[in-house]
């Protein structure tokens, strides 16, 4: 068998434009590299960018919260980063540079679509979890040969072997009796327990990066909070660094790390979660953060954003946010090009052309 | 002398049983879903009542079964009507209850699904009109567009259809309609559970002025507890067909004496990274087909005796306006 840790750079047919393999690859405590990625569909009224330039970087160990409303892009990042966009969408620009823990590098966007890297890749060193559990097992299969499908699929035992490293991980992931679920169908299960089985299923190779797309979305609130605590386990015992996409910033605010917020395609703000919580310097953030109802104040209007998001394909000029922020100012914010990512300090980074008048608004 | 007010709705021991089935050709009882279970509270006038919980609690029936939407196993609905008199909307037949169906209405959470696709926003929110024969002509035209225009959408949006909307419009469209009648109580059904937080906040706003504006009483149905917190005055906390702990909300905040609203609270996510919450929750919520003798939540519960594992404890008033279901409740 072919060890999947051989060559990791792709062929780099085509790739005349593209910087020096040196510069593709990240700095050691980052595991993935997200660098001006474009991600568009093809569709009756034309090219809608759902992704437009989108760069972070993902720091080794930790949980990086991907936030923003319904449309805004998040699952169509995540899905780009394991290759899984399906027609009419395609990549059509940027690098994905994941970096393995034994120092070799790839640029996942890059990739050769039927691969055997990428196969190796996904559900190996990098998983995913859905928000709706279902879509991920299968009806008729035991929840036990559906686990079992996964280790077999990238690591070489028997099926004993699978089977009894199945059973650990089950156990691990909070499933009381997993000696006996094992052989359960995932209808018999609750909403949770299929989600600790969907969880299990992504772990089982031990993966550096695990994708989890709105993975408590579905879930009771007191469920949600188990959830949350495996995923922070996960964090503290393995080590695995995790991309959480989720538009609840409650969510965001106990479990994550680092935040990128995103409006519209783009990244407009991300950094530590304490500082953007506290001290947001996006109006778009700011927004987010002052409509939460939150647990303090009572029956007092809650102060909201005007108007909706705007389609994909009437993106305003200027900075796509200026037709809803109170701090849009006419002549800067709605001409020209979209507002250039600014760095507040190492951490923090902004594009917002006035986000020094931001400061202190969140109190 | 100012009377005290009185309660527009009383709802005793109202209870919705659902038999569970065999599967098969020889179909026969083998159970019974209490999804709603001996529930009891009063609502004024001008209120909102919060019921929360976590999903197959029973919020949705107990709503349902409340505007006679479904018809109750047992109970009483005292409902009091504009004219002063009172009925019990539990016992009333079809016939008797299409005339008092205008003052009570529902919002739902998927405006989506809610709408028929192939209506004109203004004919959506006219049919209960016609329907009822309530109004028509120039007088049903003004009435749907003052309707239209309290729940912030345009004259032109008339003519479109719910495809058209976003979820924050379409949810517009749906309180329209619910509201066009101009209904005394308003149950609304998960209303703003699908919107994003931005579109949320608005759509509260929006129900708040109206509550103000035309006098209506709410029974807020949700599962988030910050939007509960945030729009009502008192909160009714269900776990498995019975209201465990009914209380102001602040109240209720500051101090849940029940162990489920305990674990409940203790639960929501805050995103301050400060507040610290609690993600080491014991259990499963229990499954209403299939409760335990005595307290339904006694398997959890960290305070639980053998005497909680006997008989189901009854909502007392355990100090005032504090109404729990626990025997051994943390006062
Ligand atoms: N298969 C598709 N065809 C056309 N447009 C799509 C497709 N998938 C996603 N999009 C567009 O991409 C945008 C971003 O979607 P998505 O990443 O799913 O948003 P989010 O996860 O933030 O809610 C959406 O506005 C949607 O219109
Ligand atoms: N028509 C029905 N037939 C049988 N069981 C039902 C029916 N409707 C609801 N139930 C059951 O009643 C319980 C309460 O459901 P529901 O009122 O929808 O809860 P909630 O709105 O709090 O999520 C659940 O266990 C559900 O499965
Ligand atoms: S650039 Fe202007 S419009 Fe955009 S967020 Fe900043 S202040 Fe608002
Ligand atoms: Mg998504
Ligand atoms: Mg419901």
């Amino acid at each position: 068998m072919k060890n999947e840790n051989d060559n990791l750079y792709p062929h780099s047919e085509g790739s005349s434009s593209r910087p020096p393999p040196s510069s593709r690859v990240p700095p050691q405590d980052h595991v993935l590299d997200v660098r001006d990625l474009k991600v568009e569909f093809k569709t009756e009224e034309g090219i809608l960018r759902a992704v437009d330039g989108v760069s972070f970087a993902m720091r080794r160990g930790r949980i990086m919260a991907l936030v923003g409303e319904s449309g805004c892009g998040k699952s169509v990042t995540s899905y780009s980063i394991l290759r899984l966009i399906q027609q009419p969408g395609r990549i059509a620009g940027g690098q994905i540079l994941f970096r393995s823990k034994d120092g070799s590098s790839v640029d996942i966007a890059a990739l050769d679509e039927k691969s055997e890297q990428l196969f190796h890749l996904r559900g190996g060193k990098l998983s995913m979890i859905f928000q709706e559990p279902m879509t991920a097992l299968s009806p008729v299969h035991t929840v036990g040969n559906q686990v079992c499908e996964a280790i077999l699929l990238h690591q070489k035992m028997t099926k004993q072997e699978a089977r009894a490293k199945a059973i650990a991980m089950l156990g691990k992931v909070g499933i009381p009796a997993p000696e006996r679920r094992i052989d359960q169908y995932p209808f018999e299960l609750s909403g949770g327990m299929r989600q600790r089985v969907v969880i299990a299923m992504a772990l089982v190779c031990n993966p550096e990066v695990l994708i989890a797309d709105e993975p408590t979305t579905a879930l009771d609130v007191t469920i949600q909070a188990q959830v949350m605590g495996l995923i922070k386990d996960l964090q503290q015992e393995l080590g695995t660094s995790t991309l959480l996409i989720t538009h609840d910033l409650g969510v965001v605010g106990q479990l994550a790390d680092d935040i990128a917020v995103m409006y519209l395609g783009r990244i407009v703000e991300q950094g530590p979660v304490r500082e953007i919580m506290k001290n947001p310097r996006h109006p778009y953030t700011l927004g987010l953060l002052k409509s939460l109802p939150s647990l303090a104040m009572n029956k007092a209007r809650l102060p909201s954003i005007d108007g909706t998001v705007p389609s994909l394909n009437a993106i305003p000029p200027g900075c796509p946010f200026h037709p809803r922020c109170p701090y849009a100012k006419e002549g800067l914010c709605n001409v020209g090009a979209p507002p250039p990512v600014e760095s507040i300090n190492d951490r923090h980074a902004v594009a917002c052309l006035r986000w020094r008048e931001v400061e202190g608004a969140a109190k | 002398m100012i009377a005290a007010p009185e309660p527009l709705l009383k709802v005793r021991g109202l209870c919705k049983h659902f038999p569970v089935m065999s599967k098969g050709i020889r179909r026969r009882q083998i159970g019974v879903v209490k999804a709603c279970d001996e529930i009891n509270f009063d609502l004024m006038p001008g209120e909102t009542l919060g019921l929360v919980g976590e999903s197959g609690c029973g919020k949705t029936t107990t709503g349902r079964t409340i505007l006679r939407a479904l018809a109750p196993t047992a109970g009483e609905v005292l409902f009091k009507l504009p004219n002063g008199n009172s009925v019990d909307l539990a016992t009333l037949s079809e016939a008797q209850l299409r005339p008092l169906r205008p003052h009570m209405q529902m919002v739902f959470q998927d405006p989506y699904a809610s709408l028929n696709p192939r209506m004109t926003v203004r004919d959506i929110v006219a049919e209960p009109l016609v329907i009822h024969k309530m109004a028509k002509g120039s007088e049903l035209d003004d009435r749907v567009s003052d309707m239209l225009k309290r729940v912030g959408l345009k004259p032109e949006h008339r003519t479109r259809y719910p495809h058209a909307f976003s979820g924050g419009q379409r949810q517009r469209v749906g309180i329209a309609r619910a509201l066009i009648m101009r209904p005394k109580l308003v149950v609304c059904d998960e209303a703003v559970s699908a919107l994003d937080v931005s579109v949320q906040a608005q759509v509260i706003n929006l129900l708040q002025d109206l509550q103000q504006e035309l006098g209506l009483t709410y029974i807020f149905i949700a599962h988030d507890l910050s939007v509960v917190k945030h729009i009502c005055d008192r909160i009714a906390v269900m776990y498995a067909g019975r209201i465990v702990e009914l209380a102001q909300t602040q109240a209720l905040f500051d101090k849940p004496v029940h162990h489920y609203t305990k674990m409940l609270l203790s639960a929501v996510p805050n995103p301050d990274p400060d507040v610290p919450m609690n993600m080491e929750i014991r259990g499963e919520v229990a499954d209403p087909g299939n409760l335990p003798p005595g307290c339904a939540f006694s398997p959890r519960c960290a305070a639980c005796t053998d005497a909680c594992r006997k008989i189901v404890p009854q909502l007392e008033e355990k100090s005032p306006a504090r109404f729990a279901a626990c025997y051994h409740p943390d006062l």
